[in-house]
């Protein structure tokens, strides 16, 4: 079993961070960086906040996709839905899609049907911490901090500091 | 929370089922604030209306909350089918399951007749109201209303004002209420507060003691004229009694209680008019909040409807 720690978490957000803050320097549309709930949500508010303190203004959001899943009633177990924070229209925006780990793509394909329910993005990117390959629809990230390949076909798992008490991706 | 079917009593659900669907019930109003008022959650899924007895609210309720989840609604009016002509209930429901629906939504003057649809049906059934016994979709927005306007139902304490013994909607809310840790007393004419079927609860006869309870939240039933035989009241007789008179409205807005009522209101007889604008009226969030506790419902249920039989 894998595991990548804090440290290395830690300084893979803190390259991610810069890597956003290089791209919004050139970019002359407004940033909006909008986290999947749960988990991409806090690594978008960690993007943002490490945003700020490099003198970026990010616009932050959280969108639940339960409602946008193509497998809703299949699924063996629904969670409670969470409120998504999209105070704003995305209209123009460059809109920067977080979530933890890619997969199937399933989830993104949703994310994209959700947001665009909120305006008209000038152009939306995605984002991941981890990408595990797997995909079942066409869809890839414009950047991955991690690329993993879990044996036989195992979990990954991400447990971040806000929820689970510590940064730890296990595979 | 794990697959369930349907949605037949209150009491049948786990504390854990009750939190996930008020839970869920706030994200779904967030949907009516968007420009967008529709998720594809139920896409391509077919929800039938069966009610047997009259009903505006509740049934238009369940429609919008359908629709908004995107999916497909067929109203089966019974006063047009052939119930009228004679067709038992089981017809119906072989009639319902060829026509291959996903959710059915019934309300019928007897009690149990939803719990015999959900054992012979793959359908996923919500009771909309049976009998005297139960209505658990009012009971969700009745908490989820408490819920929002207080922050929490726990601790709460609400009386119930009216013709309890022939109420479904005073049996399932304060079953909610009283799960979820709020305090139920009830009050009305000595022979409609039956002294069976709801332990631990305070019974009282008049506003006096309503008020020396000390409640936060004043609930009062409609006078359900066509469910009794012989009117007990006549109707000013039960508004100077039991009814939200003007002079008993300023003691609650002195006291900043909230009222609710299932509706539709009769005026003049629960409510004064005034009552219906007063600052703490939740009458219209009840109905909103129907809408958003009716999607929840409907999302978190699992029809058996998934393979082509």
């Amino acid at each position: 079993m894998g595991a990548i720690g804090a440290s290395e978490i830690s300084a893979a957000i803190c390259g991610w961070t810069e890597r956003i803050a290089a791209a919004a320097e050139e970019s002359s549309e407004r940033l909006a960086v909008i986290g999947l709930i749960s988990h991409g949500d806090l690594l978008a508010q960690r993007l943002v906040a490490g945003l700020k303190a490099r003198g970026i203004d990010a616009l932050y959001g959280a969108i639940d996709i339960s409602l946008y899943r193509d497998d809703a009633d299949m699924r063996a177990e629904k969670l409670p839905l969470r409120s998504s924070y999209l105070p704003f229209s995305t209209d123009g925006l460059h809109v920067i899609l977080v979530d933890d780990v890619l997969y199937t793509g399933r989830t993104i394909r949703a994310a994209l049907n959700a947001l665009f329910e909120y305006g008209r993005p000038a152009r939306v990117e995605l984002q991941t911490l981890a990408d595990r390959g797997g995909r079942e629809v066409p869809i890839c990230a414009d950047y991955t901090c991690f690329h993993i390949e879990p044996e036989d076909g195992r979990e990954v798992r991400v447990r971040l500091v806000e929820t689970d008490g510590e940064d730890k991706i296990e595979f | 929370m794990k697959p369930r079917k349907d949605l037949i009593t209150i009491g049948s659900l786990s504390d854990e089922e009750i939190n996930t669907i008020l839970d869920s019930a706030t994200a779904m109003k967030d949907i009516f604030t968007k420009s967008v008022k529709k998720v594809p959650a139920l896409k391509g899924k077919s929800v039938l209306t069966l009610f047997y007895e009259p009903s505006t609210r509740t049934r238009s309720s369940f429609e919008v909350a359908a629709h908004r989840l995107s999916a497909d609604v067929t109203t089966f009016t019974v006063g047009t089918s052939s119930v009228v002509k004679g067709e038992s209930v089981h017809d119906t429901i072989d009639t319902l399951m060829s026509m291959k629906m996903d959710y059915i939504i019934v309300r019928h003057k007897n009690s149990g007749i939803p719990d015999v649809i959900a054992r012979h049906c793959k359908a996923a059934v919500i009771n909309a109201g049976d009998g005297a016994h139960a209505h658990p979709s009012q009971a969700f927005l009745d908490a989820f209303t408490i819920r929002e306007k207080y922050g929490t139902v726990a601790g709460k304490r609400v009386v119930i004002i009216g013709d309890i013994l022939h109420s479904r909607v005073a049996r399932s809310t304060s079953t909610i209420l009283q799960r979820l840790g709020a305090q139920v007393a009830y009050m009305g004419p000595g022979p409609l507060v039956p002294l069976q079927a709801h332990t631990g609860i305070p019974r009282f006869t008049d506003w006096d003691a309503v008020f020396d309870w000390k409640p936060d939240i004043i609930y009062l039933l409609r006078v359900q004229n066509e469910r009794i035989d012989t009117p007990f009241f006549p109707a000013g007789d039960y508004h100077q009694a039991f009814g939200v008179t003007e002079e008993r409205l300023k003691i609650i807005d002195d006291l900043d209680l909230g009222i609710m009522h299932p509706g539709p209101v009769n005026r003049g007889v629960e409510l004064c008019d005034a009552a219906m604008e007063y600052r703490n009226c939740l009458v219209c969030n009840q109905v909103e909040n129907g809408i958003a506790a009716r999607m929840s419902i409907l999302y978190h249920l699992t029809p058996q409807t998934q393979n082509n039989d």
